[in-house]
């Protein structure tokens, strides 16, 4: 048996929600564009998914555009709101975004535009007054996540929003790891775009949303057919659409349950930080996302770390380089200004509905020899902490 | 994840040598350190080696390794290859060694297994009390800031392991790794010495035609050197005609040339280039540089070396 804490990379499909969309992958085959009846009853369930979602989001259904994936609403939003205010050059975001925006904004950095990169504490939490200090009435977009992936630390999205508004600035939210573990009420918001991904809540790969607010100007990224009203074009993926309208309406009941996520992953957090020296927790005094913790274990790497509870069976993440093929580690845990005895070895456990309370002791138990074990490798230890710190220093500068 | 074979797996998760060598007051054993890597950079291996002075020779060796499975694996590895070697012969594995010792690593963590070849030359310097600080790698222009990497350390992985792509280089060094502002100086050590290998091989097909009457290599008649203090100046020579004799002439007269040894002033070793290596400017600064680094990995890193 697979103990998986790696929610936030993607989560397992709900069987309720696999039910709800096989039939759309067999016998009910039809394209919602047809003009046959065949077809035209697919087109009728994309709509009661458009209202699903929308629910979720407290939305109106006009305003959901089904995508492909976080990325593709990421890219979508930021260009949107680049084309509906054109002669503005300036993009606002966070230093700890997800990758679908950063590359976007050095993309857009080389074709003349200015991006601001706010900086984050230690503890993973924007400065509002940097954001406010940023902002001119040149500035076209403030893109942020909702909540961090690496930490799950929320950030204040109502606070950025006001600031935005403010500056006639469009508003744009990464809402990835938000929707489906906390409250989410659009109709009452300041953001005019949200991105979702349907993976991140038991729903299947390669099927997100654009919430784009009743209103706001438009232009569309990908060009072609007339579905989506003409905002997004390319053949729907019924049985995806389907089934993240499922997902949306699973986890609309959820949300009332994810205290028991948060009480679970605490669990976790305070058995780790009380059996084993060394250990913190990254972004903990920050308000963070019930399922996520993110704890760094110092002096061993976490590429080790992951392969030992691999062998048991269980699954995490880690912001190491090593796991990643790239050579740096962590961009949001460097942006935190974490020492290198914390930014190699810092390992994401992010739960879901279905974890247990046993898996998680399951945890508790390899966990202090995983790590002793490491650690009796390592020519780092405590005692060292004082040269370390030196040459952490020296090799930051 | 990374596909690891089942000997690197095997190794990290049962690691054979871990720990530190006390130092011994045992007659006849040295025991010594060699360190590269930082925490900073993700990796970092502390080799430790016990060492019998009279045969020059390793009776011991254990490492302690803050890194990923692969770092981790490699330093294992390493510490079986060279238990019972001379510290000759120990200077003489490559990271390539390592890696096959393995069953191979993912392209991407070779950069473990030239760790494991750099601690165990830091060590074996320490040993011979060559100063770490003047090692090659930490000499010469800056190339990638972002990791320390030096011209000289990428030249060596380029040429050593015949590397011919910059994520290549990366994947070995850890050159380019991070902010990128370095690929294209990268990338043009790379067609450099593509180019240089080009010339070489031309002028060395050329020449070797008309190259019948070279006189016959005498086989080296030198015992290795061998001394747990910095070498003298009898033993440098000694050395360094060995290892051109043993490593660097079967090479190039199998390209149609040859070299021999004609002083050695301090730290300047003067050669004399015959056939194919010495019929161009080119052709000159690559063998220049080869051998340079052969017998600055070999005998003393701080070794340079004059075409005369
Ligand atoms: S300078 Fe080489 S990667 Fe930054």
């Amino acid at each position: 048996m697979v103990t998986y804490l790696d929610n936030n990379a993607t989560t397992r499909t709900d069987p309720e929600v696999l039910a709800a969309m096989l039939p759309y992958l067999s016998e009910l085959y039809g394209n919602p564009s047809s003009m046959h009846s065949f077809g035209g009853q697919v087109g009728a369930v994309i709509e009661t998914a458009r209202e699903q979602v929308a629910t979720l989001l407290g939305a109106e259904p006009t305003e959901i555009i089904f995508n492909s994936c976080g990325s593709e609403g990421n890219n979508t939003a930021i260009h949107a709101a680049l084309a509906a205010q054109p002669e503005k050059r300036h993009i606002v975001t966070t230093a700890v975004e997800h990758a679908a925006i950063l590359a976007v904004c050095k993309h857009l950095e080389k074709r003349g535009y200015t991006v601001t990169y706010l900086s984050v504490d230690e503890r993973g939490e924007l400065d509002l007054m940097e954001l406010e200090a940023t902002m001119t009435g040149g500035t076209a977009l403030v893109t942020t996540m909702y909540a961090n992936n690496e930490t799950g630390v929320i950030f204040p999205v109502e606070q950025i929003g006001e600031i935005a508004k403010a500056y006639g600035a469009t508003f744009h939210v990464d809402a990835v790891q938000a929707v489906g573990k906390v409250p989410i009420n659009l109709a009452t918001s300041t953001i005019d775009l949200l991105t979702l991904s349907g993976h991140k809540l038991h729903a299947p790969k390669g099927i997100g949303v654009l919430y784009v607010r009743k209103g706001f100007r438009f232009r569309p990224f990908l060009l072609g057919g007339h579905q989506e009203r003409g905002r997004r074009a390319g053949t729907h993926n019924v049985p995806a659409i389907v089934a993240l309208g499922k997902a949306a309406e699973l986890a609309q009941t959820h949300l009332a349950h994810t205290k028991r996520e948060a009480e679970l992953r605490d669990l976790l957090e305070y058995g780790i930080l009380a059996t084993i020296p060394d250990t913190v927790v990254n972004g903990g005094g920050a308000p963070r996302l019930p399922n996520t913790t993110n704890i760094g274990f110092k002096y061993i790497e976490g590429e080790a770390i992951l392969f030992m509870l691999n062998r048991e069976g269980i699954c995490a993440s880690s912001g190491s380089a090593c796991t990643s093929g790239s050579l740096d580690p962590s961009h949001v845990l460097t942006a935190m200004g974490l020492p290198y005895t914390i930014l190699h070895g810092s390992i994401r456990f992010s739960l879901s509905r279905y974890t247990t309370e046993a898996e998680i002791r399951q945890v508790l138990t390899v966990m202090p020899e995983i790590v002793e074990r490491l650690r009796a490798l390592s020519p780092f230890n405590n005692d060292q902490a004082e040269w370390l710190q030196e040459r952490d220093v020296a090799l930051a500068t | 994840m990374w596909d690891y074979s089942e000997k690197v797996l095997e190794l990290f998760y049962n690691p054979i040598n871990q720990g530190a060598i006390a130092d011994s007051a045992e007659p006849d054993v040295a025991v010594v350190y060699g360190e590269v890597g930082s925490i900073a950079c993700g990796d970092a291996l502390r080799l430790h080696l016990k060492i019998q002075p009279s045969t020059d020779s390793i009776l011991d060796a254990r490492f302690q390794t803050f890194g990923c499975t692969s770092a981790i694996a490699s330093s294992s590895a390493l510490t079986e290859i060279i238990k019972g070697r001379t510290l000759d012969q120990a200077l003489h594995i490559t990271n390539q060694d390592i890696a096959d010792f393995l069953g191979g690593l993912p392209e991407a963590k070779m950069h473990c297994s030239v760790m494991g070849q750099e601690a165990l030359e830091a060590a074996i310097y320490k040993y011979r009390g060559i100063e770490i600080e003047h090692h090659e790698d930490d000499e010469g222009t800056l190339v990638c800031a972002c990791y320390g990497i030096t011209e000289t350390k990428i030249r060596r992985a380029i040429a050593e392991n015949d590397l011919s792509t910059v994520e290549q280089v990366t994947n070995y060094v850890k050159a380019g790794g991070g902010c990128g502002s370095c690929l294209a100086n990268i990338e043009d050590l790379i067609l450099d010495a593509q180019q240089s290998a080009e010339t070489v091989r031309a002028a060395a097909l050329a020449v070797a035609k008309e190259q019948s009457t070279q006189p016959p290599i005498r086989p080296s008649t030198h015992p290795p050197a061998h001394s747990p203090t910095p070498l003298t100046n009898l033993e440098k020579i000694m050395r360094i005609q060995q290892v051109i004799e043993e490593e660097v002439r079967p090479v190039l007269i199998a390209d149609g040339g040859d070299v021999s040894l004609h002083d050695v002033q301090g730290d300047r070793v003067l050669v004399k280039l015959y056939g194919a290596c010495g019929s161009c400017a080119s052709s000159t600064e690559t063998l220049k540089y080869a051998i340079e680094a052969k017998l600055q990995r070999l005998v003393l890193p701080t070794l340079t070396v004059e075409a005369i």
